[in-house]
């Protein structure tokens, strides 16, 4: 299992980086804030946490991982959204 | 049902891979965004369907809480304080993969064996450096402390001190996982050790801290997904951990320095004494050897005087820099780029990699006024087309401009690529005074023969100018 999470690990770092690449410093900006929000991805592993429904500690930090997470997706593709729609091509 | 999940999550992953493909050109990038939204929201409802997930209304709530903040802050957040919202984001993303890995910790404490024990301290130790250096960045952006770099004696043993006590406790907790003392340490001293690797960062090394924060908070994800057994948290977190390393080597490279310069050089403090006299030298030129004998005196104008000139310019180079953020120039100054294509004259921007307080700052601005995105030219592309440039305004920008890197060897910024504009017919500079950048280094550039200095507010400089111009 772990051999196979690495393996994803290293590819997709590599894989990352091949598209990352290509990205032209125009929407380096964007870039930043759209990873931010894929990053709130985090947001899958903090419903996990939250949602045992086991009373205690662990469910609260859940809870919080939750409003966090969420914050950083909607905030992150929000921002990035509002961001590339001013990004209009001249008269040509 | 769990290979339906898992499916859910390959979607997802491919949608965020296909999302960051898109970004590579401004007329695809919407797509690419809207189909990563989509992604994130069909793993967010399968995981809700995983068998373990029972409390949906601490979930539900959570979400609101957590939409209705971020919509905010999306929405309410300023283009030129950009940099701010992206430092914030990267932290609470930094947070939300270490709370996870500290709920984990607190469920399983009493059957955790090595294996998972590491993965959950990598999660806090990368999750919380990530939240509490991003902080610090926000606070230095925002300028809610200095931005000057803070040093003090021994500052890089404490740290390593810092870095090499985390991995002892990380080494302790595989075998003691029982030990929640050693647990809190370990977020208090990743705290602790965030903020002072930033500290002594200076504000114009932002585009660095700020790409490698980003890179942090991917990892820290990746990290959570090793704990969880998750791949898409692993996809993921590794597609933003790459993002944030290659701008943070763009960034590095744009100012000719390597990472571990930026990151132990305490760069930008103010101990550089300026080599070259202040204005008022012109009297005992010939004694100060840094400034060229021809142009000992900076000359200065108007701009009523520089409208002139402009009436006259068959082709423009704008360099922004951070003082148009600052000075919230960038509609006065699409209005005048107008004013001057009115009569007939070709008009665009220049931008350096660094320009600005995070990778694309200035791009993002302009875009905002309106400028149309292909007038927006990178500095390799548009460096060679100085020389057959009448006019080069340059705003609120200092070192991306100053050809001391070409030819000073003794300059700190030596070897650092700049925008070539002393190579054009006639430079002016907007300034607010005589006082040099972030790095306390002269720019000879004000010196030159060629060079008119328009001291006075940005934006106040830019109307008047297009006032002129009517």
């Amino acid at each position: 299992m772990l051999i196979f999470s690495i393996t994803l690990f290293v590819l997709a770092t590599f894989l990352g980086y091949e598209l990352i690449s290509r990205v032209p410093p125009l929407l380096h900006t964007p870039l930043m804030s759209g990873a931010n929000a894929i990053s709130g991805i985090t947001l899958v592993g903090a419903v996990l946490a939250a949602g045992t429904g086991e009373a205690g500690i662990s469910s609260t930090l859940g809870f919080l991982a939750v409003i966090f997470a969420t914050i950083n997706v909607v905030g992150g593709f929000m921002v990035t959204s509002r961001m590339l729609k001013m990004f209009k091509k001249g008269p040509r | 049902m769990d290979q339906l999940i898992q499916f859910s999550y390959l979607l997802a992953s491919v949608s965020f891979i296909l999302g960051l493909k898109f970004l590579s050109s401004p007329e695809t990038a919407p797509r690419g965004m809207l189909l990563s939204q989509g992604g994130m929201f069909i793993a967010v409802v399968a995981t809700l369907l995983n068998y373990g997930v029972v409390s949906y209304g601490m979930i539900l709530s959570g979400v609101i809480i957590g939409a209705a903040l971020g919509a905010v802050m999306a929405t309410k957040i300023k283009m030129t304080d950009m940099p701010q919202m992206v430092a914030l984001l990267n932290g609470f993303g930094g947070l939300a993969s270490a709370l996870v890995g500290a709920a984990e910790f607190f469920r399983s404490q009493s059957n955790l064996t090595a294996y998972p024990m590491i993965t959950i301290a990598l999660t806090i130790l990368i999750g919380m450096v990530t939240l509490t250096g991003s902080l610090v960045a926000f606070a230095k952006l925002q300028e809610l402390m200095k931005g000057a770099p803070i040093i003090f004696p021994f500052q890089h043993g404490l740290n390593f001190l810092f870095f090499i006590s985390t991995l002892a406790l990380i080494g302790y907790l595989a075998f003691m996982p029982a030990a929640t003392p050693a647990f809190w340490a370990l977020v208090a001293i990743s705290s602790l050790l965030g903020i002072l690797v930033v500290i002594p960062i200076g504000g114009g090394d932002m585009p660095v801290v700020i790409s490698l924060l980003n890179s942090y908070s991917g990892m820290a994800a990746a990290a959570s997904g090793f704990i969880l057994n998750n791949n898409v948290l692993i996809i993921s977190g590794s597609l933003v951990g790459s993002a944030g390393i290659i701008l943070s080597q763009l960034m590095c490279k744009a100012m000719n320095r390597s990472l571990t310069n930026v990151l132990f050089g305490g760069f930008g403090q103010v101990t550089a004494a300026p080599k070259t006299p202040p204005v008022s030298a012109g009297s005992d030129g010939g004694s100060k050897p840094a400034v060229p004998e021809a142009a000992p005196e900076v000359r200065s104008g108007t701009p009523q005087e520089a409208a002139e000139f402009f009436k006259k310019a068959k082709s423009v180079i704008i360099v922004p820099g951070y003082g148009m953020a600052v000075a919230q120039a960038q509609h006065t100054v699409k209005d005048l780029a107008e004013r001057l294509e009115k009569q007939g004259t070709e008009v665009r921007y220049a931008i350096h990699p660094v320009a600005g307080r995070m990778p694309g700052h200035m791009n993002v601005l302009l875009a905002e006024a309106n400028v149309p995105y292909d007038k927006l030219i990178d500095m390799d592309e548009i460096n060679d087309d100085f020389e057959d440039t009448d006019v080069s305004l340059v705003i609120g920008a200092n070192d991306v401009v100053n050809p001391g890197a070409d030819t000073d060897p003794e300059s700190p910024i030596y070897g650092m690529p700049i925008l070539h504009v002393d190579r054009s017919k006639l430079v002016m500079v907007l300034k607010r005074s005589m006082k040099p950048g972030f790095a306390g280094i002269e720019n000879e550039l004000f010196y030159k023969p060629n060079t008119m200095m328009i001291f006075g507010d940005a934006k106040g400089t830019v109307e008047q100018m297009a006032e002129a111009l009517k």
